[in-house]
């Protein structure tokens, strides 16, 4: 009895007002978000916010029994969660009907269940426990094939089910390889990754100057500051980094001057640049009779073939993910056509000023401009009713609760634990990122819920389920704090 | 140690991470800052998405008569709307026989309402226009089986409606707006209506009241939701102000009756306030031809007329005045003391200086300015004109002299438009010296341009211009800008509507000038307008024009002292003056004066309505 009172008092209270608060925020504008001025039903329990109380009111029930199972539970049952999850998800992909384009659903009489929403949870536990086995080495091929086989198992049946949008979450996970040990240039070159392939999407047609392609000239500039970065972080300002940057300018500036009297593509000038580069550190490598300086040469190399692949890789893209992507990086327009959710949700939530609206007075939201206003695109209805302010509160809440996860976890000293818990800050950042990033128009449009906010049964128990498994490893860990400070104490009086 | 040191190296990764999450944060903060906060349009693109805002249409002023008789007034009329995405199959040929349309029609007509091209306002939620403008009668029939027809439903709007079959060139008439309207008046919007001629014209901006807005929400299917705000931000529409007119519309229509089957005009001018008492151009038309639904149709017909009924002819049909014009003249000479009240002239049956051109009649000669108004005679003002012209001691030059002549002339109404307030008002014209310096290369005496002393030749005037020169004669001495309505609202119209012009001659001359006039009643060309007990004073006029017969026109006032009525007839190829001008004027005054036609004139009157000059018109004409 004294044990469980002790459970709950360890529990977290700054997260759990930080939840109740998102919950209840959430509910407030599915209220408004399926408020329509001709009928005001707003606890009618066939309506939607009707709906989200039960929903609430079970996830509340998921909560308690999460945070009531003893911790060491998630870690002995990890395997068999997660494999019961994606058994789940195999009948869906035989099993769901098609719901909006989508088979992810499992239809149980008046019960619908989206089993890839609870994939999240259970891939966090399992990663992290086998993260936390003893030998556990990413940089050994056998734990990195698990570790990849883990994530991808999921991820292969949201492609069966066609829900592809859920898939990216799942990217949250290299944070916890990061901070677990993962080499930070994989981040470095996924980011990379990332903005070549905007720069060469976005400006790779644009022409400069005579010949100079806009795109490819920025990558190449970009690459060479990387490589020359990399150098300068490694050696800071010895005389041949600094020889290398004199002769780097030198190119460049006699690049800029003959561009004075003939048309030059500066292309070539960047490349050649980088070809000098490339042979300086080669022959550095070599007098300094090490492989680093080669790697760091290779990288420019990779960067100038990557441009290459992307437009082929893009070319592999479903057309609507092509236009999603394209309309994102402001390429295209397409007002009514795919573009119009975008669209009217940059209407919707400019247009809520500094203070919006006021609560049900959203025009936008309410007369149904804003399509999936109270599931993917409920942002929206925050931004017209609430305004900026409101704004503002919502993403303090999410950075507060999102902080607040990482500073428990950096507590704690279990590997397995921790691991879940940036698992768990992961997930929950990189769904705001998308979710609100794509209402702001600067994410392309992926169909990925706001977490405790949104309407939706299967996200918010499955979000419950993934914090409070997290507040309960933080539960523990304060309690086991709380005897070890107890016995110390016993002991430091027995020495007494 | 090694272990150790990279734990601390990963722990620190928890900055990073978190430096990462912030970075986030602040850019989405960032870009809501820019678009809810500094960029202002999205506000007004949510506007235009979500509301609707359907203009309420005031209520059109009506018009009234000089005795507060109402002429034009509004009638509900109803329009037939649809929304395709509530329509079911439906019996079509009820619905067209209850509607007097054609299957062929009905299939067209939804075909051009579905056109983006043809109608770029078309959502299948939205209340198209099927047919417009029902009578009342048809909307009857049809309300009864609206039942049956889910999906279409009537609108009601006014039409104008006129209490009387005439006045239509005074009246007006209104239409739908043009692409010019819009561009230079954002009041209208494409499909408002507007006065298109006459008074709806010229006082549009007092007819036509003050649009509201009434603020709507539509939703994302353009279907419309309800008040915005409860309608607090409604504007309401203000009506348009009512306009009396200083028409007489039953002189008005005794006007059009007489004129029945002739072409030409008749002007009546209260010389004392300027007011039109009445003012006829026929042919005419009936203004009901030109409101509702085959408007169009009707327009088409009427402006393929060969007698041109649309065109009015006492604004803006310029005649040579004839006789009508030496009055004016006698002004002139006795004004630049060329005569005076005892100079005599010889008249040889013509102007025998430039070989009896211009001819004219037997009568007693030589002879004064009272008979000579009286008589008409040609010879009289063409030696006038030419002792003005040609005598190099009054004037240096033959320039100087017949600028001075114009200026008179203008002064006294012709040349100019008389800025009567109706749209179209034509000129007239009045050369001056530079004009037959160019044609004649600086030679020219009188004789060369003598045709005009007797109001032929160069000079034009319209019908009113030679209704002012009477009412000019009867004030002796100054008009004032003649209007047709005098009251907007309760309120008198704008002084500069009624501004007194004196013509700067001297009012013993104009005296002598009514007594001319009076003679030519008594015992000259006009005593066919000689009645007992009013002292009418007129000047007949016989133009004669290429185009056929003669023109016969009349110009008058009475009574001789005080006088309260002006008249100009004026009837195209009706001959002499006393043909037609005369009898029509002596009607005419009767009717004002008298309220009646006496007895002994009915067979005159029945004359007049019977008798067609269209015919002889058309037979010279073609």
């Amino acid at each position: 009895m004294a044990y469980r009172k002790s459970v709950w008092k360890s529990l977290d209270h700054t997260i759990l007002i930080l939840y109740l608060f998102l919950v209840s925020y959430g509910w407030l504008t599915i209220c408004g978000a399926s408020y329509d001025f001709d009928h005001v039903f707003l606890f009618d329990i066939f309506g939607r916010p009707g709906m989200q109380l039960v929903w609430i009111g079970i996830a509340f029930l998921f909560a308690y029994i999460v945070f009531s199972l003893e911790a060491d539970f998630y870690d002995v049952f990890s395997y068999h969660i997660y494999i019961t999850v994606m058994f789940l998800m195999l009948l869906a992909v035989f099993f769901a009907p098609n719901i909006k384009g989508s088979n992810s659903w499992l239809v149980i009489g008046a019960l619908r269940l989206q089993p890839a929403e609870f994939a999240k949870f259970a891939t966090a536990l399992t990663l992290s426990k086998v993260m936390s086995e003893y030998s556990f080495d990413l940089g050994r091929v056998k734990y990195f094939g698990t570790v990849i086989a883990i994530i991808a198992i999921p991820i292969i049946l949201m492609f069966l089910q066609n829900e592809t949008g859920t898939a990216v979450v799942f990217l949250a996970f290299f944070l916890v390889f990061y901070r677990e040990g993962l080499s930070g240039y994989v981040l470095v070159g996924g980011l990379c990754a990332i903005v070549y392939s905007i720069l060469e999407l976005k400006y790779g047609k644009v022409i400069v100057g005579e010949y100079t392609s806009l795109g490819t000239l920025l990558i190449a500039i970009l690459s060479i500051l990387i490589t020359q970065g990399i150098v300068y972080y490694y050696d800071r300002f010895t005389y041949p980094v600094r020889s290398l940057l004199i002769i780097l300018l030198l190119f460049a500036g006699t690049g800029l001057t003959a561009s004075l009297f003939i048309p030059v593509n500066f292309v070539t000038v960047a490349y050649v640049c980088l070809g000098v580069s490339a042979l300086f550190l080669c022959y550095y490598s070599f007098k300094c009779w090490t492989w680093r300086y080669v790697y760091i040469a290779l990288i420019s190399f990779v960067s100038l073939a990557f441009r290459l692949c992307v437009n082929y890789t893009f070319g592999l893209l479903e057309p609507h993910q092509q236009k999603r992507i394209l309309i994102s990086l402001a390429l295209e327009e397409d007002p009514s056509g795919a573009g119009y959710n975008v669209s009217q949700s940059l209407i919707a939530i400019g247009s809520g000023g500094l203070l919006g609206k006021g609560f049900l007075n959203g025009t936008q939201t309410k007369l149904k401009y804003v399509p999936e206003q109270d599931t993917d695109f409920i942002f929206c209805t925050v931004g017209e009713e609430q305004g900026f302010v409101g704004c503002l509160i919502l993403l303090i809440i999410y950075l507060w609760l999102i902080l607040r996860i990482l500073y428990l976890t950096e507590k704690q000293p279990i590997l397995f634990k921790r691991s879940y818990g940036y698992a768990v800050a992961s997930i929950l950042f990189i769904h705001v990122l998308i979710n609100i990033g794509m209402t702001l128009g600067l994410t392309p449009v992926i169909g990925i819920p706001l977490p405790f906010f949104s309407y939706g049964g299967s996200s918010l128990c499955s979000f419950t389920i993934l914090l409070f498994i997290f507040l309960r490893f933080d539960a523990s860990r304060k309690e086991r704090q709380q005897s070890n400070d107890f016995t110390r104490m016993g002991t430091s009086r027995k020495h007494l | 140690m090694g272990s150790k040191n990279r734990a601390i190296i990963l722990a620190n990764r928890q900055y990073v991470i978190s430096a990462v999450f912030i970075a986030v944060i602040v850019i989405f903060v960032i870009r809501l800052f820019y678009l809810q906060v500094l960029n202002v349009d999205y506000r007004d693109w949510a506007d235009s998405n979500a509301f609707l805002k359907r203009t309420i249409y005031p209520s059109r002023g009506m018009i009234y008569d000089r005795q507060g008789r109402l002429l034009v007034y509004n009638q509900p009329a109803y329009d037939v709307m649809v929304i395709k995405r509530e329509i079911i199959p439906f019996d079509t040929a009820d619905f067209c026989t209850t509607l007097g349309i054609s299957y062929e029609w009905l299939v067209k007509r939804f075909k051009d309402i579905t056109n983006k091209q043809l109608n770029p306002g078309y959502s299948p939620y939205v209340p198209q226009v099927l047919v417009p403008q029902l009578s009342v009668q048809e909307y009857g029939a049809f309300q009864e089986k609206l039942y049956k027809f889910p999906g279409f439903y009537v609108r009601n709007r006014t039409l104008r409606d006129y209490q009387y079959s005439c006045a239509a060139h005074i009246l007006g008439n209104v239409g739908e707006v043009g692409k010019h309207d819009i561009e230079e008046d954002d009041y209208y919007v494409q499909g408002d209506h507007s006065g298109r001629s006459g008074v709806e014209l010229s006082y549009e901006r007092d007819l036509r009241g003050e649009k509201g807005i009434e603020i709507l929400l539509r939703d994302a299917h353009g279907r419309i939701k309800g008040q915005y705000d409860n309608g607090i931000q409604d504007i309401a529409a203000i009506p348009g102000k009512d306009i009396t007119l200083a028409i007489d519309i039953e002189l008005q229509a005794y006007g059009e009756l007489l004129m029945h089957n002739k072409i030409g005009s008749i002007v009546m001018i209260d010389p004392t306030t300027g007011e039109i008492l009445c003012m006829v151009s026929a042919p005419s038309y009936d203004p009901h031809l030109l409101a509702g639904r085959h408007r169009g149709r009707n327009h088409d017909v009427l402006a393929k007329d060969m007698h041109k009924p649309l065109f009015d002819r006492s604004i803006m049909g310029t005649y040579p005045p004839g006789s009508t014009f030496k009055p004016a003249q006698g002004l002139i000479f006795l004004e630049e003391g060329v005569i005076n009240q005892h100079s005599l002239y010889t008249c040889n049956r013509g102007y025998t200086y430039t070989g009896g051109k211009p001819a004219c009649h037997r009568h007693s000669s030589p002879l004064s300015l009272i008979p000579a108004v009286a008589t008409s005679c040609n010879s009289f003002f063409s030696w006038g004109l030419r002792d003005m012209l040609d005598n190099r001691h009054r004037y240096k030059t033959i320039q100087g002299a017949f600028d001075r002549w114009k200026d008179l002339m203008v002064a006294m109404g012709y040349g100019y438009t008389l800025d009567i307030d109706l749209p179209g008002e034509k000129r007239g014209y009045i050369p001056n010296s530079r004009v037959y310096d160019n044609v004649y290369h600086e030679r020219w005496t009188s004789s060369t341009v003598i045709s005009i002393a007797i109001g032929q030749g160069e000079v034009t005037a319209t019908p009113l211009q030679m209704c002012n020169l009477a009412a000019t004669i009867a004030n002796r001495g100054f008009y004032i800008t003649p209007h047709v309505v005098s009251k907007i609202g309760a309120e008198d119209i704008p002084s500069e509507k009624t501004v007194k012009h004196f013509t700067g001659i001297d009012r013993e001359h104009y005296d002598l000038i009514a007594a001319g006039m009076r003679l030519s009643v008594i015992g000259g060309t006009c005593y066919g307008a000689n009645i007992p007990d009013i002292e009418i004073c007129g000047k007949t006029g016989t133009a004669e024009n290429p185009h056929g017969a003669d023109h016969s026109a009349f110009i008058g006032f009475a009574p001789h002292d005080n006088p309260t009525v002006a008249i100009a007839v004026y009837v195209e190829n009706g001959g002499w003056g006393a043909n037609f001008g005369v009898p029509i004027g002596r009607l005419m005054m009767q009717k004002y004066l008298r309220g009646n036609i006496p007895p002994s004139d009915l067979n005159l009157e029945e004359r007049m309505i019977s008798t067609s000059t269209i015919q002889f018109y058309t037979a010279n004409g073609l």
